[in-house]
């Protein structure tokens, strides 16, 4: 059992960020079969960059630099995969950062817009804390969409944390308010705030936001202690826009990028992480409770960029 | 940002403003600019590319409308283009089958399935009249046919009673035969989320349509999709089949690129859009209004296309040939004024122009008058036709008649004096620049505009 969770959590991270790098693969290694790295390899280069959803002002950002350090150089595939990943490495490698739990209870909030798999994400963190003898305590702050609640209670059920919800239609803040009196009755470790998903250009939902880390502060001055935003791999561009709006509303301290198990190379990391420098806790690579892995920087620009897990 | 595309055209096809067609280089360069557009709204890389090979032809040798930049005729080619492209026609979802019709629900996890599923039926059932059955085939996702009965609730729409334990093809199989002895018109089946790379769920859903038949499959796509939706939109059509999409979260502030994509690689039209959290927060599909968020324009398109039609031929050539000579007196300003009041006034106008939305609350609050137009229009019909030709003959005893004319002050009219006095002024100057050249930067010249204060 010591070993089987790190080569599982390799095996899961390879098998999920495989697929993510398996058509850029093919693409660095159709390009760089041993040749030049002249202006069309780099242009070839950039728009499998572009293709991973890095963006077009990030992506030409990297192949500048690799066209500074080894231009018409003759290039293998396997070089060039060391290559790229050296220059992402060092914008993703200070983004590496696990959660760290420092209060008792631990309030983290949950945000993100729709669908992002908040819910589920909170599921996967409980059952990690759980396993490593956590006490959990859950909110079903989510009281707007059908069933959010009774989706959370599943979660509850799963991992052995208790849950505290209330009817659909309540307000989020009371019952975050509330959540977190339970959570330091029954001596928590953890406090996990589900909420709605709202989009970041709905004000009046952005305030609803605002008001939850509001009345969290009355009971505890420190309180949200974490604030995680949520965010889906398969997004684009949008996602930059969605950190920016949610870190000021509500002061995002870490992120969580989840269906890294699909195409979806989730790119626009490498962007965020350069504009705004959060850290990246974890990566969402499946539907199980297991599918939670800690944000692995070097993994991540390898398989970004192709490269393999040696 | 979303102005970054007109300024860059602008930049780009400044120089062409003496000229009348648009050359292949010229194109070529403003293409390059478009392509960056493309990609930073979401558009995936191959269709970007079909995009520009498409529009590049339609672009060569366009005549440039007198009342527009190139940079604007640029981009009405390439928002017509994309209009095309997208679908131009408004595609409802198609029940002319024997009932019950099945439409079934696919996409990716979290892309909102379960909540447009009760949209479209409550739709089905209240615009239509359709008696509509809804069904929850997702077993993988906790609690997700308790949302699919709760939304039913809400929607006042019939869902398949749950029954625990049952795999997807067998609830669709019940759902099926519940419709047909129900005798309802339309049976909707919502399925799990699941990845476009996987084989097990990929196969289920494929099971599921064997099953039931299916006359519609809607792909339901996240507005806010990046790169990856050709990947998922190309599976999803080679293992399912794709007869239409139906596009979220279009009430985000994403550019939508996805939109453009998915059409592309599936060829289905996109039949409805999602644009709310609330069960009635649906739309027929707009493909003008999706190709002025991918161009992340405004509304520029109709700028150019008022601009075009309103402005007569005759009015602009009579007009032009007096700037020949450097000209510009009241009767010009009336004209300009009018042309203006024509296209919808300051508010109209500005509000057509991309990046304005944020503005319009300063624009209030800085009181853009819309009356000023009015007086000022009031002002020049106080003169006598020798005035308005030759302004130099106003002196003080013809200011205060004018002025009583029009029931404004001496000072109005002063002021009405000196924008003309500029506005002159700068017809001579732009007059050595070139006649065709001014005739564009005409609309830049707003009376009471900052310019001229």
């Amino acid at each position: 059992m010591t070993d089987a969770p790190k080569k599982g959590w390799f095996g899961r991270l390879k098998e999920g960020l495989a697929r993510s790098a398996s058509s850029l693969t093919q693409g660095v290694a159709a390009i760089f079969t041993k040749r030049k790295l002249d202006q069309a390899a780099l242009d070839e280069l950039e728009e499998l960059l572009i293709r991973a959803d890095l963006g077009v002002a990030t992506a030409a950002k990297v192949v500048a630099e690799l066209r500074r350090t080894r231009f018409d150089k003759e290039t293998g595939p396997e070089e060039i995969h060391v290559a790229l990943a050296a220059v992402v490495l060092p914008i993703l490698q200070p983004v590496q950062k696990p959660l760290a739990f420092t209060a008792k209870p631990h309030v983290v909030l949950v945000v993100g817009v729709n669908g992002v798999g908040k819910t589920t994400t909170i599921g996967k963190i409980a059952h990690n804390l759980t396993r490593d003898g956590k006490k959990v305590v859950m909110a079903a702050g989510d009281t707007f969409r059908a069933a959010a609640i009774e989706q959370l209670t599943i979660w509850a059920q799963r991992t052995g944390a208790s849950i505290v919800s209330g009817k659909v239609g309540a307000d989020a803040a009371g019952l975050a308010f509330e959540a977190l009196q339970k959570a330091r009755e029954q001596n928590a470790d953890v406090l996990l705030v589900d909420t709605a998903g709202r989009l970041q250009n709905k004000a009046h939902l952005m305030d609803e936001l605002a008001k939850v880390v509001r009345v969290l502060k009355k009971l505890d001055p420190d309180a949200p202690h974490s604030t995680l935003l949520v965010l889906d791999a398969t997004t684009g561009q949008n996602a930059i826009q969605q950190v920016e709006v949610f870190r000021s509303v509500a002061q995002i301290t870490g992120l969580v990028v989840t269906k890294l198990d699909g195409t979806a190379r989730g790119g626009v990391l490498v962007a965020i992480a350069e504009k705004f420098g959060l850290p990246v806790h974890w990566i969402g690579v499946g539907e199980t409770a297991d599918d939670l892995q800690p944000f692995d920087a070097e993994s991540f620009a390898r398989a970004l960029t192709g490269g393999d897990e040696k | 940002m979303f102005e970054t595309l007109s300024g860059k055209l602008g930049t780009v096809l400044d120089r062409l403003r003496k000229r009348g067609a648009l050359s292949e280089a010229d194109v070529g360069e403003a293409l390059r600019e478009i392509r960056v557009a493309l990609l930073e709204a979401d558009v995936a890389l191959p269709v970007v590319k079909t995009f520009i090979d498409g529009v590049r032809p339609k672009a060569i040798g366009a005549q440039v409308l007198k009342s527009v930049t190139p940079g604007q005729m640029v981009i009405k080619i390439v928002h017509d283009h994309l209009v095309e492209m997208l679908g131009q026609t408004v595609e409802g979802i198609d029940l002319n089958a024997p009932a019950p019709v099945a439409i079934l629900m696919v996409g990716l996890q979290g892309s909102g399935k379960t909540t447009s599923t009760a949209k479209i039926a409550k739709r089905l059932q209240d615009r239509d009249k359709k008696r509509v059955l809804m069904a929850s085939l997702d077993v993988a996702r906790p609690a997700a046919q308790e949302q699919l009965r709760i939304l039913g609730e809400q929607a006042g729409v019939n869902t398949l009673p749950i029954v625990a334990g049952q795999m997807p093809v067998e609830i669709a199989k019940r759902a099926a035969n519940a419709a047909r002895l129900g005798g309802y018109d339309v049976l909707m089946l919502d399925t799990a989320g699941r990845l476009h790379v996987d084989e097990a769920l990929m196969s289920e859903v494929a099971a599921v349509r064997d099953a039931t038949g299916p006359h519609e499959i809607l792909l339901v796509a996240d507005a806010l999709t990046g790169q990856d939706a050709v990947n998922v939109a190309q599976s999803f059509k080679d293992r399912v089949g794709v007869t239409g999409i139906v596009l979220t979260r279009v009430d985000g502030d994403g550019r939508g690129g996805a939109a453009l994509s998915m059409r592309a690689v599936t060829g289905a039209p996109i039949k409805i859009m999602g644009v709310g959290e609330k069960l009635d927060a649906i739309e027929d599909f707009h493909p003008d209004r999706i190709a002025n968020r991918i161009l992340g324009m405004g509304d520029i398109v109709s700028l150019v296309e008022k601009a075009a039609e309103t402005i007569e031929k005759e009015e602009a050539e009579a007009m032009a040939a007096k700037l020949a000579k450097g000209q510009f007196d009241f009767d010009d300003l009336r004209q300009q004024l009018r042309q203006m009041k024509k296209m919808g006034g300051m508010q109209g106008l500005m509000g057509m122009l991309p990046g304005i939305g944020k503005m319009k609350q300063q624009m209030k609050d800085a009181n853009i008058d819309e009356s000023v137009l009015n007086r000022q229009e009031a002002i020049i019909n106080s003169m006598t036709p020798k005035e308005r030709r030759n302004p130099k003959v106003i002196h003080a005893s013809r200011k205060q008649r004018i002025a009583k004319g029009a029931g404004v002050s001496v000072s109005d009219v002063n002021r009405l004096m000196k924008q003309q006095m500029q506005m002159a002024d700068m017809m001579k100057r732009v007059n050595k620049l070139g006649q065709k050249g001014f005739m564009r930067s005409l609309g830049g010249m707003m009376p009471g505009g900052p310019k001229f204060n």
